[in-house]
């Protein structure tokens, strides 16, 4: 999909969740018109100290919506648990209208919901394309008994179609047949959103999509998760970086010491007291916004 | 120094029953820990039930070989279960603790002696292959001569179903691996939760490897049982487990043949290497002449291991081996 056709779409879906949103009132914990995502009372504690205590929170179908927070706010716990890559000791939440409490991650991921991670997980010892090919559900070559009597060739075929196709997108398919470990860091994040997008999923979580990337390829990460919204998809992404969260998100939910402490569109949110003393510590009173102030940290040990 | 002898024991051995079953025990490890990325060091334990089957079938229940053959097979299944269910959704190193420990409870309860009407205690078992030996297609002077060393009809026999099953493992294992089945066991090697986000339940993917690695330590353990006449619990050491490793890191984890390759050149080299020494020996070759034959078998021991430490060092992909998606440093 060329870039250039898809901008004037991408901005007409921005307006739209953006007009959608406009009524919603800027408070924690806020219900939204129309929910995939919706938990409640999730809990989890590691010794004696509680790293996520949400007690409702919902996400626009459809928007990309940004989780920020100081270090150590319990944004990547939150994630784990969502995806079903850690247990929490209390809640429930519904995507799709469906319970995943206690949903194992790999059927969270069967069921629509895809997550990549912070630190990214290329498989570096497989080729690109395999990566890719990897990320395809319900393929019968994946059985054992079927893989045995070569029952997937047919399969093959449309999965490595459809990888291809992806790979073009994400300006990877000359990389195709290299191991993914000889891939830059910005590619490996790249290919591994493509290989996310495999599993053909209605909502994709971004665990620090832009950490490690240079600043070239950060434009280019930007126009993908854009269009990622452009064609349908729900996008949650944690995000230090000021800037990025103003640029493409609808939404921002704003997470400190494992709670939701505001919520609200990208400019105002940033206005908001609560969550500018939870980043400075309340002793500053200047604000953030328009300064171009980015709030970028250490992008480790979130 | 009788070269043609030295010569001939290689080439028996390089293709004899010692490295028929430690090919298949390697075949096993290799769709485990080779692709998979698991590690089991109870390869042996899998060798055991294999061949205490098979012995155990004949002599006490006075059933066929073939039901020992079912049973063993099943037996390998139900092992790699009990192994399996507790530790494969916790990391790497609980399978390793757990199947070397596992391997030695059951060498142990084979050669106790509460059980030695059954198992027959440190003697093992005899007199069981004799259903095996009645399938011996060869006739009876189909011997087998090299250079001095001779192959007899039943020995002959063994190596063709023995290497048979090499082959058949070998076509299992490379019809799976060029699979997408093949696709995600390397990906779980590499990074199981990555694997996990993309919608693949780990633990069944693990739970299969385990499983069919098992059964091809079974199948080593028919042959060592049949092609011996004897199973005997001394045979099934932990020793057995890392000479099969050894083996696959010679031969090159994560290669189709290998296993083969390495169990050819391992027992080429580790029988060549003690007829070697004890003939230099008896031809009083300075320094070598100091150990007695004794002496130099325990030396051959000693060579595996520091050969094994060289190719660590200097080629840890092995002979056939990539570099590059080498699995050694993983998990």
């Amino acid at each position: 999909m060329p870039d250039n056709a898809s901008t004037p779409a991408a901005m007409s879906r921005h307006e739209e969740a953006m007009r959608i949103l406009a009524d919603v009132p800027r408070e924690p914990g806020v219900p939204k018109p129309d929910p995939i995502l919706v938990a409640d009372h999730v809990t989890r504690s590691f010794g004696g100290l509680k790293a996520v205590d949400v007690s409702h929170v919902e996400i626009q179908r459809g928007s990309i919506t940004a989780l920020v927070g100081p270090n150590g706010a319990g944004k990547t716990t939150f994630f784990n648990l969502l995806t079903g890559f850690d247990t929490p000791d209390t809640g429930s939440w519904l995507f799709n209208g469906k319970d995943l409490a206690g949903v194992p991650s790999y059927r969270v991921a069967r069921m629509g919901m895809v997550r990549t991670f912070q630190l990214t997980k290329a498989l570096s010892k497989m080729t690109v394309i395999d990566n890719m090919r990897l990320g395809a559900t319900h393929q019968v070559g994946e059985r054992m008994l079927q893989a045995l009597l070569g029952l997937w060739r047919g399969q093959e075929k449309t999965v490595t179609a459809q990888a291809d196709e992806l790979l073009a997108r994400f300006k990877l398919l000359e990389k195709r047949e290299d191991f993914a470990g000889s891939l830059s860091g910005g590619q490996r994040k790249l290919l591994e959103m493509a290989r996310s997008l495999m599993t053909d999923p209605t909502m994709v979580m971004l665990d620090e999509p832009m950490a490690g990337v240079n600043p070239a390829l950060t434009q280019s990460l930007l126009e993908h998760i854009k269009g990622l919204r452009e064609q349908g998809m729900t996008v949650l992404f944690v995000e230090h970086d000021m800037d990025v969260v103003r640029d493409i998100s609808d939404w921002v939910i704003v997470m400190a010491q494992g709670s939701v402490i505001a919520e609200g569109p990208p400019g105002e949110v940033m206005r908001n007291e609560a969550v500018i003393s939870a980043y400075l510590g309340g002793h500053h009173d200047k604000a953030l916004t328009d300064s171009g102030v980015s709030f970028t940290e250490e992008a480790s040990g979130t | 120094m009788d070269w043609s002898y030295i010569f001939a024991v290689m080439v028996t051995s390089a293709f004899g029953l010692q490295a028929i079953v430690f090919g298949l025990a390697a075949i096993g490890i290799n769709v485990q820990f080779g692709y998979t990325g698991l590690l089991n060091f109870g390869q042996a334990a899998f060798m055991a039930v294999g061949g205490y089957a098979v012995a155990v079938t004949v002599v006490e229940l006075n059933m066929s070989f073939w039901w020992g053959v079912v049973f063993g097979l099943i037996g390998a299944v139900i092992l790699a279960l009990l192994l399996g269910v507790p530790t494969l959704r916790l990391r790497a190193d609980y399978l390793a603790i757990v199947t070397i420990a596992a391997a030695e409870i059951i060498r142990l309860i084979l050669r106790s002696v509460t059980f030695k009407d059954f198992f027959g205690g440190s003697d093992g078992k005899q007199a069981f292959a004799d259903g095996f030996f009645a399938m011996n297609f060869l006739p009876p002077d189909a011997d087998l001569r090299i250079g001095p060393a001779v192959v007899n009809e039943s020995q002959l026999f063994t190596y063709i179903v023995g290497w048979s099953l090499v082959a058949l493992a070998c076509l299992v294992v490379w019809l799976l691996v060029r699979s997408p089945w093949g696709r995600v066991v390397k990906g779980i090697r590499e990074d199981e939760d990555a694997v996990r986000s993309l919608g693949k339940n780990v633990f069944v993917y693990k739970m299969q490897a385990l499983v069919l690695g098992g059964l091809f330590g079974a199948l080593a353990g028919f042959i060592t049982a049949v092609g011996a006449q004897n199973v005997n619990p001394d045979s099934f050491k932990t020793d057995a487990t890392f000479f099969a490793y050894a083996i696959l890191i010679l031969g090159g984890a994560a290669r189709v043949f290998g296993p083969v390759l390495g169990t050819v050149i391992f027992w080429a080299l580790f029988q060549g290497t003690d007829v070697f020494l004890r003939q230099a020996i008896d031809a009083g070759v300075p320094i070598v002449s100091l150990m007695d034959g004794t002496q130099a078998a325990v030396l051959r021991v000693m060579l595996v291991g520091l050969g094994l430490m060289l190719l660590m060092i200097y080629r840890p992909q092995g002979i056939l081996g990539d570099r590059r998606e080498l699995a050694l440093d993983a998990r």
